[in-house]
């Protein structure tokens, strides 16, 4: 393998395995401030509980979230120096100000929340987890900005002279249609996670120990499918959308969703394929007809852009090259996110079912899919994040650059694979420490409230509320 | 003033933030191997730097992005050349967060013992290794004329390099020492400040060492006063450690290591990069930087959000202020 190989692999790795952590992130601290809403407002000391079972679920997971993250700002510098030199006018702009404007927030008021409980007014103490988790959306919201212009460049001219893209007008790259179907759909996605977490870890619970905190366990559960449910809708609308604005501005990736070569008026949807994916021998194919045209164009007869003529007209655009994405990649990491969704969504309403009226389930299939639960969503997001950065292929930002020219000139084989080596082994190892700790404390159950303080020790001696 | 100076002197004061932010979270890191006595002082230790210290991580994230949007040129040189140490930090800091963040998340003995290992190499590596990588920025490497980093892992461990990452190393420690000192009580309050005294007799005199190192290779008369204000600094800190004035004390090796990172930026300017190649070939401020409309954009965020931030970090270092001993530790 070359650099190009090596540090492709890397950004994948890395990329994919950070992401396990920020969706849960994003949508667990909305949650979490939900159910410390709740308690406030009502005084019912279940969902304090409730507030500090999840949060400290949500705490380990955040802090797998940073430590993966730090590895994405260096990396573009890292492997990726051509890249960082060609767009680093207009994309270190978001990723500079996602640092300023959001991290700062999350990491200040979530260290004031954790050690705050005896420290700050309860008020002010609630708002604290909602600055972190407003501070956890603007980040989003950032990073995708950087992202889109990847997919779709805009407010930029090319300066010759330097080699390098400028930047003509931030407020296109901050209003870039890509980016305004991505990050509805995106956060939408992120309560998709944190709802099937929620539902999956109180459900598990209330299955296992009928006899524990059943009554605190409901509720929590029903907000969490709930959620999910909700989110789930949320995520195909919006999903629609965006299908529409990649069919106009990254037709070829429409074309690779779907493997297919010929223009088509009107296109069907396959939900699966049997045969080589080089489109020259299909056993067996399900097909919807229509339905790919009113994913990509909004009318059932629309005309959805082949991935052969596509190809012509880049040659002639670009000139020579394969400008086709891997299709097999595509094209089941689309039908894998539908299907993870999906099925997502149709667990957690067959669970809402379940549990009607005050029922528990008591089936051994219905504690094993509580367990996968969570993962669904979470799947179908990184196989969402997989299609979209393998169907820009060949590009790294579309139209501009290759991927093949954006990597490290000066930087050797030894070293990417030693840190591909090095970050495979060590996220690895992690991922084995978190899963456990995780289980540890979804297994434990809700913690007991603090008793009263001893009226004897002065506030200013009393341990603290929360300590490493 | 010329926005590229600005950013040049924004991207220092990120620095400046960082190292002496994180300085002494590294500090108060190494402490845990040579300081605490028992499992509950390790944890009063770790509690002094809790609620702060991701906050202080920030900094190095913010510092990289700026770079990134400000100096293009200086970002991709710099980290896909200096990719090796690069990497060890970046696993140090990973090592260190799952050190910190899961450390009381189980009792057992053995776990303890590796999350504390874990603390003290996460502090350590970057605490040498930053300041390694910063004198080499400032000593001049080999970049070509296409600005590419070509001198490998072994050129970064000149005796000049090695000396500043034994400097920010050792201060970084005494730093920590005294900010143990401002932040508990009891005994280990004592035991900090004799420590951080002991260990300042080292650091002050590697310090001296190569600010005056620093001031003979750079010829600059500003390096020279900032240099030797740093030793200053670093001194009265010293001094007032001597007195048990945890305050001035804490602020005295806070002032020095900004003074220090003041020399060494005033020490490159204009280059942010130098080349020990050929000059013409150097990162400067003008070659290296983004075009005056994203540092106009970035100098408007940059204003308007820096005092915010800046206020609502001291807020929570304000609401955190109060001293901790071991009967602050929950059972």
């Amino acid at each position: 393998m070359d650099v190009l190989d090596l540090a492709r692999w890397q950004f994948g790795i890395t990329t994919v395995y950070h992401f396990f952590f920020v969706p849960l992130t994003i949508g667990l601290s909305v949650l979490v401030a939900t159910m410390q809403t709740i308690w406030r407002r009502s005084g019912d000391e279940r969902w304090l509980r409730l507030t500090k079972f999840f949060g400290k679920l949500f705490l380990i997971n955040f802090a797998m979230g940073i430590a993966t993250g730090i590895v994405q700002e260096f990396q573009f510098g890292m492997n990726w120096s051509d890249y960082s030199r060609f767009v680093g006018d207009i994309f270190g702009a978001p990723l500079a100000i996602e640092g300023l404007l959001a991290f700062f927030l999350e990491s200040t008021f979530l260290g004031l929340w954790i050690f705050g409980w005896d420290r700050l007014k309860p008020g002010l103490h609630l708002a604290c987890i909602w600055i972190a988790a407003a501070g956890t959306v603007f980040s989003a919201y950032f990073i995708l900005a950087a992202n889109s212009f990847m997919q779709n460049p805009v407010g930029y001219t090319l300066n010759g002279e330097k080699g390098r893209a400028e930047l003509t007008d931030f407020g296109a790259v901050l209003t870039n249609k890509v980016l305004l179907a991505t990050f509805p759909h995106q956060i939408i996605g992120c309560f998709m996670v944190a709802g099937a977490f929620v539902a999956g870890v109180a459900l598990w619970n209330m299955m296992r120990h009928p006899d524990r905190d059943a009554d605190a366990f409901r509720p929590a559960f029903r907000m969490g499918a709930v959620v999910l449910l909700v989110a789930g809708l949320g995520t195909m609308i919006t999903g629609d959308f965006q299908g529409k604005v990649m069919t106009e501005v990254q037709p070829m990736k429409m074309a690779a969703a779907e493997a297919l070569y010929d223009d088509a008026k009107p296109a069907p949807f396959s939900i699966l394929t049997v045969g080589t994916l080089d489109g020259s021998e299909e056993v067996f194919k399900l097909e919807v007809p229509k339905l790919l045209s009113f994913l990509g164009t909004g009318t059932f007869d629309g005309e959805v852009r082949g991935i052969d003529s596509l190809q012509e007209e880049y040659e002639q655009k670009y000139g020579p090259g394969d400008y086709k994405p891997n299709i097999p990649v595509t094209y089941w990491t689309f039908r894998a996110m539908i299907t993870a969704g999906g099925l997502a969504m149709a667990a957690g309403a067959l669970m809402l079912w379940a549990t009607r009226r005050g029922r528990t389930p008591r089936s051994r299939w219905m504690l094993r899919a509580a367990i996968v639960l969570p993962l669904l969503p979470m799947a179908a997001n990184s196989f969402g994040w997989i299609f979209t950065e393998m169907g820009r292929q060949p590009w790294v930002v579309f139209g501009l650059m290759p991927t093949a020219s954006g990597v490290s000139p000066s930087t050797s084989v030894g070293e990417v694979a030693t840190s591909l080596a090095t970050f495979t082994l060590l996220y690895g190892v992690l991922a084995v420490i978190e899963v456990r700790l995780l289980l540890r404390y979804v297994q434990a159950g809700l913690p007991q409230l603090d008793p009263p303080r001893d009226p004897d020790l002065g506030d200013a001696d009393a341990p603290l509320a929360y300590a490493y | 003033m010329e926005l590229t100076t600005f950013w040049f002197i924004i991207i220092a004061v990120l620095w400046v933030g960082y190292l002496v932010l994180e300085g002494f979270d590294f500090g108060v890191g190494m402490l845990m191997a040579v300081l605490a006595r028992d499992d509950t002082e390790r944890r009063v230790l770790i509690n002094t730097i809790g609620p702060v210290w991701d906050g202080n991580e920030v900094w190095l994230l913010v510092a990289g992005g700026a770079t990134f949007a400000a100096f293009p040129e200086w970002y991709a040189t710099l980290f896909s050349g200096f990719y090796l140490p690069l990497l060890l930090i970046l696993v140090a800091l990973i090592v260190r967060i799952i050190g910190i963040e899961f450390r009381s998340k189980r009792d057992e003995v053995s776990w303890r013992r590796r999350c504390d290992t874990a603390i003290v190499f996460g502090s350590v590596v970057p605490a040498l290794l930053w300041g390694v990588a910063l004198a080499n920025i400032v000593r001049g490497v080999p970049i070509d004329a296409d600005g590419e980093y070509v001198g490998g892992f072994f050129n970064l461990l000149n005796p000049y390099g090695l000396l500043g990452g034994l400097v920010t190393l050792s201060v970084f420690l005494v730093h920590g020492a005294f900010f143990v000192g401002l932040k508990t009580v009891g005994p280990i309050r004592e035991r900090a400040i004799r420590l951080g005294l002991r260990a300042g007799v080292v650091a002050g005199a590697l310090a001296v060492a190569f600010v005056v190192w620093t001031g003979l290779a750079q010829d600059s008369l500003a390096v020279w006063i900032l240099g030797g204000l740093t030793v200053l600094a670093f001194v009265i800190g010293m001094l007032n450690a001597l007195d048990r004035r945890d305050g001035r004390a804490f602020a005295g090796t806070a002032v020095a290591i900004a003074l220090l990172v003041a020399t060494l930026f005033s020490g490159l300017f204009p280059d942010v990069m130098p080349s020990s190649l050929d000059a013409a070939w150097s990162l400067t401020t003008t070659n290296a930087a983004s075009t005056p409309y994203t540092l106009t954009i970035m100098s408007w965020v940059a204003v308007f959000f820096t005092p915010i931030v800046i206020g609502y970090q001291s807020w929570s270092y304000w609401v955190f202020r109060r001293r901790i001993g071991v009967h602050h530790i929950p059972v």
